[in-house]
């Protein structure tokens, strides 16, 4: 069911497709690390304009009418391929959700066939979701369609990381010498790795805060992202402004990275006396799904300063602010 | 045959440790005959071909590569491979024995000696398996794989895992004087790992695999070398620390020789940005410190040769997810073109280069073949002319090699094979090269 131009009068987000907007340079969306801080002010202010487009009775505008999108999942995902799909459909995209799995049998050609496939059916954006990393960069030499990485391995999830700085930029909208700590598996995070560039290109001081098995070779010695290293949680929380937890995998224990995850908690969860060192406004950020009781307890994750609902919903808002900017790009 | 003569190159024979300009004169597939500057050969009746302007060296000597054949025919054969050898200027190259089935018996080692007789370009030299199987249990025949010719043991792919098999296979394999090829790979710190473990590895959210997983199967077979008084070679050394490990144990005097390729001597893991899969190689591309440390083993000798590990896979093989590609780089075309960079940049002299992919090489594999790696009159006239000089661009397109996986894809390289003389015939030559009645 599409609307038209017309059912919308007051529309402000451009009903055309712009000829070449000229902020805008990236044909994909792989990873922040590439973002300068005007893009993702440019973000910023495009998400604005969608968020007023959700607040209507009528939450539809014909943006990307005639663009095809295909979410290419080849992992479940269940909040990100939904916020996807809405997403485009909001902006009157046609999109199509493509379950894919990866073989060890079949190898990568069944990405690279897919690929051209869709390809050959005139795809416009493809949203990928892929358990291995790097694999949307491999698919940029595939095709000529726009990939978003919608979470790669352990490597990044771009859309994450700024529905993330939206979400604390509403409540924050100075983010410039702001204190964020992320707490949790910061290895096998592909939002902690995004959220380092995000973060830190907004001028935000990231500390690191796990246990030294979770924790990424390299990260903390001089190299970028800038980030500080603190094992402590109590000391990594001193007068924090915004607390990211992440999801902690059972595998963890299981693959001897943690003695148990009883002391895991007891070390490491997010809990509202520790939640007390940082200062009174800290927002408590949460990528999701969330093990409650694991990383963060429940009274945290429910509580005053949990922001965890609003970036579910300023995921939506954010992917169709980077759908439309994308489609206005042209491959390189 | 008519007698050939390579006229007016600049000939270096760091066996002899000769670099002088002049000609050679090859007849019934050995040298002949040398001579100093424009001096005429002895006889008349021969053709020419003009090296002017050329480095005519020994035929290069490959210690380390794998030719897949049995068993994975689509990757590379005796054919494809030995011509691609050809083509890069080496004359003899020793084939590992991952192969399937695995040289770990008489009667593999005899299929490939018989097509590489039949099929063969330049000379194969296989080796042997260290475990039957390659499965790291118990010893293979050593001594009937050591009377069908294999020049070495190895379970390359794959380190002996267990102290015990390694001690057992220095120890055994004393009887025939014969080395152990060793791929140290400490595998418990290496499962599931991609790349070269670093900030990179991070930045890339790739498994990393920590140089402490290479160094700590070094060391311990160095330990063991020195308790058996075997004879250990160190396949691809890769990381500084290895090469510290092994500079170490040749001052005590344990029989240690080492080898590193010409990727690990010239690139790093930053070629794994972008996720190229023609950069995943076993071991990894490491750090710039550890190159330089590569570098600096080859001026000390602490690192005896080079050789390639040319590793040829498929493009479909290649063509996937960094995580699911296999390992390997198609290296004997671009091995002296990427090697000639440390020589123009001043690293190491030309004279060290040839000796660590000729003299140095054939000094490992002994005297069985009748002095490789030489330019001695009387010596098998295996010959490798090169311009030094020369830039030309890597087209994978062109390799005779059915392995086009090279990270080095579009690449200028400073350095070419103009022509490779096997036993005396020209098994490759450059279109500009000719060859002329006298």
């Amino acid at each position: 069911m599409r609307t038209n131009q017309k059912d919308n009068p007051t529309l402000q987000v451009k009903p055309e497709v712009p000829e070449k907007t000229p902020l805008w340079r990236h044909h994909h969306i792989l990873d922040v690390d590439d973002f300068t801080a005007e893009e993702i002010e440019t973000v910023f202010n495009t998400t604005r304009a969608m968020k007023e487009v959700l607040s209507r009775p009528i939450k539809r505008v014909p943006t990307l009418r005639g663009k095809t999108i295909v979410n290419l999942f080849y992992e479940p995902s269940t909040r990100t391929r939904l916020s996807f799909e809405l997403a485009a459909k909001y902006l009157s995209a046609d999109v199509v959700n493509l379950n894919a799995s990866v073989s060890s049998v079949a190898k990568g050609e069944s990405l690279v066939d897919t690929l051209g496939t869709l390809q050959a059916l005139g795809t416009d954006i493809i949203v990928m979701r892929h358990p291995h990393s790097g694999a949307p960069y491999t698919a940029t030499r595939y095709t000529e369609a726009s990939i978003v990485n919608a979470g790669d391995g352990w490597h990044a999830h771009p859309t994450q990381a700024l529905l993330d700085l939206y979400t604390i930029y509403e409540h924050k909208p100075s983010l410039k010498g702001l204190k964020a700590v992320i707490i949790g598996d910061i290895m096998h995070s592909r939002v902690a790795r995004s959220n380092m560039w995000g973060l830190t290109t907004m001028g935000i001081e990231v500390t690191l805060c796990c246990p030294p098995t979770l924790l990424p070779i390299g990260l903390g010695e001089g190299h970028l992202p800038p980030v500080n290293i603190e094992p402590n949680i109590e000391l990594a929380l001193d007068k924090a402004d915004i607390v990211m937890t992440l999801r902690l995998q059972r595998e963890r224990q299981k693959s001897g990275l943690l003695p148990s995850i009883r002391e895991y908690i007891q070390l490491y969860q997010l809990t509202e006396a520790r939640l007390g060192r940082a200062k009174p406004d800290a927002l408590v950020l949460h990528p999701g799904p969330v093990n409650e009781g694991v990383e963060i307890s429940p009274a945290v994750a429910h509580g005053p300063q949990s922001v965890i609902n609003e970036q579910v919903s300023n995921g939506v808002a954010v992917r169709m602010a980077l759908l439309y900017l994308l489609s206005g790009s042209q491959k390189q | 045959m008519k007698s050939l003569l390579i006229k007016g190159g600049q000939i270096i024979d760091p066996a002899q440790g000769i670099d002088v300009s002049g000609s050679l004169l090859i007849s019934e597939g050995k040298i002949s005959w040398r001579g100093k500057g424009e001096e005429a050969p002895p006889q008349a009746d021969y053709e020419t071909l003009n090296a002017k302007g050329l480095i005519v060296c020994p035929g290069l000597i490959d210690l380390h590569c794998h030719l897949r054949q049995p068993g994975d025919e689509e990757k590379e054969t005796i054919a494809s491979g030995t011509s691609a050898a050809a083509r890069g200027g080496f004359t003899t190259v020793c084939c590992m024995p991952n192969t399937n089935p695995p040289l770990d018996n008489q009667t593999a080692v005899e299929f490939i000696k018989s097509k590489a007789a039949s099929e063969g370009v330049v000379r194969v030299l296989p080796i042997g398996c260290i475990s039957k199987g390659r499965k790291g249990g118990t010893l293979a025949e050593m001594g009937e794989l050591a009377s069908a010719g294999v020049i070495a043991f190895s379970d390359d792919g794959e380190p002996a895992s267990s102290s015990y098999l390694m001690r057992q296979a220095l120890d055994y394999s004393r009887a025939f004087e014969l080395p152990i090829i060793d791929h140290c790979e400490e595998k418990a710190l290496t499962e599931g790992g991609q790349m070269n473990e670093g900030i990179i590895s991070t930045k890339l959210g790739l498994r990393g695999i920590p140089s402490a997983a290479e160094e700590i199967i070094v060391a311990r077979d160095l330990a063991l070398a020195e308790l058996t008084g075997g004879r250990l070679h160190i396949a691809h050394v890769s990381t500084e620390g290895s090469v510290d490990l092994i500079r170490r144990a040749k001052e005590k005097g344990i029989r240690v020789t080492a080898e590193a390729t010409p990727h690990h001597l010239t690139l790093t893991e930053e070629r794994v940005i972008g996720y190229d899969t023609n950069a995943k190689v076993n071991p990894p591309l490491r750090t710039k410190k550890d190159v330089k440390a590569l570098i600096q083993g080859l001026k000390d000798n602490t690192i005896d040769i080079i050789a390639t590990d040319h590793a040829p896979h498929t493009e479909a093989d290649k063509l996937c997810e960094f995580d699911l590609a296999p390992f390997g780089i198609s290296g004997f075309e671009t091995a002296l073109g990427s090697l000639m960079s440390l020589v123009h940049g001043g690293e190491i002299s030309l004279a060290t280069l040839i000796a660590k992919l000729t003299s140095e090489p054939a000094r490992i594999i002994g005297n069985s073949y009748g002095g490789l790696g030489t330019l001695a009159t009387g010596a098998p006239a295996d010959i490798t002319i090169f311009d030094p000089s020369l830039e030309w661009v890597v087209e994978p397109k062109d390799f005779a090699s059915k392995g086009r996986n090279t990270p080095l894809a579009g690449e200028r390289l400073k350095g070419r094979v103009m022509a490779t003389i096997y036993e005396g015939k020209i098994v490759y030559k450059d279109d500009s090269i000719k060859v002329k009645e006298s």
